[in-house]
C-alpha cells in the first residue's frame, strides 16, 4: 500500500519535473573501464566542499559577524555550544582536506595529461577553483577574528598595497577603511560566506558540465598521443565498446574514499579539535606574532626568504604569473603524449613543486627568521661564570636582544648565525667588527654599546667554543 | 505565437523569415537586451557603490589624548593606545590603535607607528637594546625608526604628536601601507 503511494507520488513528480531521468542519465554516463582509484580526488574535493557548506551553515547559526562580537561567539561555539568544538574542528579539517584534495586532483590530472585536448577548459576552471579554495582558506582564517586574524588582515592589506597604481585603494578595500575596524570583518564574512561559495558552486557546475561533455579521461597509455583530429572519435569508440556506467561501477570508489575522508576529518575534529582561539582582536595588543594556517605557511616562508627589495614584484606578480601559467598550460600544450612515463619533465615538475612547498612549509613551521622574544637569560651552567666580564657579557647578550636572533646551545633564536661555537671561527677583532658594524640582517651596535659593554660581550663570545676531542 | 505560425507553411515546414520579421525580431531582441541592461544597471550601481565605497572614503584625522605629560619619563619609549578616528558602533576592541611614544625631553615627544614597513606586523621595542624588532620576518629599526636590519623597505613612519592642556595627543592616522 505504502509502496504503491510512494511510486505514484514519485511517478507524478517525475512526470512533471523529469529530474530522475536527467540525474539518472548523468549518473549513468559511461566512463572508461580502468578509471579507478586515481580518479577519486575530484569527487573528494567536492565532498570536502560539501562538508564545509554543511558545517559552515551550522556555525552560522551562532556566529555573529560583528567586529565586537565575533570573538565571543566563537568562544561560545568552542566552549559552551553542544557539538560546537566538534563543528569548528570539522570546518577547519574540512578546509584542510579541501586544499589537500584539490592539490592531489590537480597533480593527478597534470601527471595523466588529462588537461590536454579537448579538456583544456576543464583544467582552466579547475585552476580557478583552486584559487577560490585558497581565498576561502584565507578568509576563513580571518573569520576566527582573534589577534592572529586581525594582524593577518593587516599583512594582507600590506601585500595588496604593493599592487601598481591601485595598491592604495586595494589596501583600503581590504581593511574596509583606513584601519582595522568595524567594517573589516563584515566584508570578509560576505566574501567567505556568499561570494566565494557562489563562485565555487557556479564553477563546480561548469567543471562538472565539462566533465560530462568531454567524458572522464581514460588512463594514459605510453605511445598513444593525443591528436585533436582523431581523439574525439577514438574516445567515443572506446566508451561505446568498453565504457561502464559511472553509477555504480565507478561511483562506489568515490563514495568509499569520501566516507573514509569524512571519518578521518571527524576523528581529527573530535580528538585534536580546531585551533585554539588566540588573544582578543585588539590591534593595540602589540605582543603578536601573526601566522597563517598550515596551508599558507609555505607562502609565509616565501615572503620571509625573498631577497630584500624584490618583495614588491614577487608578492603581486608572483601569484599572478603562477595563475596565468597554470591556466595557459593546456593552451600551450594540448596534444602529444599523456603518459607520465613519456613525460619525465611532468613528473619532475610535480616532484619539484611538492618538494619546494614541503621544504618551504617546514621552514614556515620553524620560522627561523622570526626573532625569539621568549628567550630567557642564559642559565649559569651555559654561561660558565657567575661574575666577571663573561657573566656581564652573557647578560648583555640577552638584554641587547642578541639572544632573540642567535642560538647559544639550545637557547635563543635562529634568525642569525648559531653562535654556540663562534669562538672557533671568529677571532676577537672580527667579533668586534661585526658587532659594531652589523650586516644585512643585523643592526650595528657601535652606538649602542660602551667600550666596557663591548669588552664584556666579546669576552662572553670568546668562551663559546665546543670542546672537541 | 503568430510569428511561429507565420514561419510555418501548412505542411508544417519552416520558411525563411521575411525582412520585416527579421527587423521585428531584431527589435525585440535588442529591446530585451537593453531593458535587461537597464535593470542590471539599476541594481549594479548602488550595490557596487555600497561595496566599493571604502575605496573612496577618506576620514579626517583627529587628535587623541594618550596620557598626561607627567606620566611619561624622559627618554622612555612606551606603547600607548587610543581610539581610531571614527569607529563604527560595532567595532568593539578593533577600534583601538597603538603607537610607540617616546618623550625626548620636557616638551618634545616622538610617536612611531607600530606597523613594520615590511608587511605591517606589530614591532616591539627592546628598551635595553634601543631597537624596534618585528616578530614576523625579523625586521629591525634603530631608535630613530631608521632601518637597522632585515627586510623593511623604509623607516618606521612617525605620527604627529602635540601637548595640549598637559595632555599628550597623537594624531590618528591610517595604517601605513608601504609602496616599496
Amino acid at each position: 500500500m505504502l509502496r504503491r503511494i510512494f511510486h505514484r507520488v514519485r511517478d507524478g513528480v517525475e512526470d512533471r519535473t523529469g529530474l530522475l531521468e536527467a540525474v539518472g542519465k548523468m549518473a549513468r554516463h559511461l566512463v572508461p573501464p580502468d578509471a579507478k582509484w586515481w580518479y577519486v580526488f575530484g569527487s573528494a574535493t567536492l565532498c570536502a566542499f560539501m562538508i564545509q557548506v554543511i558545517s559552515g551553515i551550522a556555525l552560522a547559526f551562532s556566529y555573529i559577524p560583528s567586529a565586537s562580537q565575533a570573538y565571543s561567539t566563537l568562544q561560545f561555539i568552542s566552549d559552551d555550544a553542544p557539538f560546537g568544538h566538534f563543528l569548528r574542528g570539522l570546518h577547519y579539517y574540512g578546509a584542510s582536506a579541501m586544499v589537500l584534495m584539490v592539490g592531489l586532483h590537480m597533480a593527478q590530472v597534470f601527471l595523466f595529461g588529462s588537461y590536454k585536448f579537448p579538456r583544456e577548459l576543464n583544467w582552466a576552471t579547475g585552476v580557478l577553483l583552486l584559487g577560490f579554495t585558497l581565498v576561502m582558506g584565507f578568509t576563513g582564517q580571518l573569520l576566527r577574528w582573534d589577534q592572529n586574524a586581525v594582524w593577518s588582515v593587516v599583512v594582507g592589506a600590506e601585500q595588496a598595497g604593493r599592487a601598481p597604481f591601485i595598491g592604495k585603494w586595494l589596501a583600503h578595500f581590504t581593511l574596509g577603511g583606513d584601519t582595522v575596524g568595524g567594517a573589516t570583518l563584515t566584508r570578509f564574512f560576505a566574501i567567505h560566506v556568499f561570494i566565494m561559495p557562489a563562485l565555487i558552486f557556479a564553477f563546480v557546475g561548469l567543471h562538472l558540465w565539462l566533465v560530462l561533455r568531454h567524458g572522464i579521461s581514460e588512463p594514459p597509455k605510453a605511445g598513444k598521443p593525443v591528436d585533436p583530429k582523431t581523439y574525439r572519435q577514438e574516445y567515443k569508440e572506446l566508451i561505446e565498446k568498453k565504457g561502464r556506467p559511472f553509477w555504480p561501477d565507478a561511483a562506489w570508489r568515490d563514495t568509499v574514499f569520501c566516507v573514509g575522508m569524512i571519518v578521518a576529518i571527524a576523528a581529527l575534529a573530535l580528538f585534536i579539535g580546531a585551533p585554539q582561539l588566540g588573544k582578543p582582536p585588539d590591534p593595540s595588543i602589540i605582543a603578536a606574532s601573526p601566522r597563517p594556517d598550515w596551508y599558507l605557511l609555505w607562502y609565509f616562508a616565501v615572503l620571509a626568504l625573498l631577497p630584500h627589495g624584490s618583495e614588491k614584484y614577487i608578492m603581486i606578480f608572483g601569484p599572478l604569473l603562477v595563475g596565468i601559467l597554470l591556466i595557459a598550460l593546456p593552451f600551450i600544450s594540448n596534444r602529444g603524449e599523456r603518459s607520465p612515463s613519456r613525460r619525465p619533465w611532468a613528473i619532475a615538475a610535480v616532484l619539484m613543486i611538492v618538494l619546494m612547498i614541503a621544504a618551504l612549509w617546514a621552514e614556515g613551521v620553524k620560522s627561523p627568521w622570526s626573532p625569539n622574544f621568549k628567550a630567557q637569560p642564559l642559565a649559569p651552567f651555559v654561561v660558565g661564570a657567575t661574575n666577571g666580564p663573561v657573566f656581564i657579557g652573557a647578560q648583555l647578550f640577552h638584554s641587547k636582544g642578541c639572544l632573540n636572533c642567535h642560538l647559544i646551545g639550545d637557547d635563543g633564536g635562529r634568525h642569525g648565525p648559531d653562535l654556540t661555537d663562534v669562538a672557533s671561527r671568529l677571532p676577537r677583532s672580527q667579533m668586534i667588527l661585526r658587532i659594531s658594524n652589523g650586516g644585512v640582517n643585523m643592526p650595528a651596535y657601535a652606538a649602542n654599546l660602551t667600550p666596557a659593554d663591548m669588552d664584556a660581550l666579546v669576552a662572553f663570545l670568546q668562551t663559546r667554543k665546543i670542546q672537541r676531542r | 505565437m503568430n510569428e511561429s505560425n507565420n514561419n510555418n507553411t501548412q505542411s508544417g515546414q519552416r520558411h525563411a523569415p521575411t525582412p520585416e520579421e527579421i527587423t521585428r525580431r531584431r527589435f525585440l531582441a535588442r529591446l530585451s537586451l537593453v531593458a535587461g541592461g537597464v535593470g542590471a544597471l539599476i541594481l549594479t550601481v548602488p550595490v557596487a557603490g555600497f561595496i566599493l565605497a571604502p575605496f573612496f572614503m577618506r576620514t579626517t584625522e583627529v587628535w587623541r589624548s594618550v596620557g598626561k605629560v607627567d606620566s611619561f619619563k624622559i627618554g622612555e619609549t612606551k606603547a600607548v593606545d587610543y581610539e581610531d578616528t571614527s569607529p563604527l558602533p560595532w567595532a568593539g576592541v578593533t577600534a583601538r590603535s597603538a603607537a610607540w611614544l617616546r618623550r625626548v625631553n620636557a616638551d618634545t615627544f616622538i610617536a612611531f607607528s607600530i606597523n613594520c614597513t615590511h608587511l605591517g606586523c606589530p614591532v616591539r621595542w627592546l628598551a635595553e637594546a634601543n631597537l624596534f624588532m618585528c616578530p614576523c620576518h625579523g625586521g629591525v629599526y634603530y631608535q630613530d625608526g631608521a632601518v637597522a636590519a632585515g627586510p623593511p623597505p623604509s623607516p618606521l613612519p612617525r605620527y604627529p604628536v602635540r601637548v595640549q592642556n598637559g595632555e599628550v595627543q597623537i594624531q590618528t592616522a591610517p595604517i601605513p601601507i608601504s609602496k616599496k
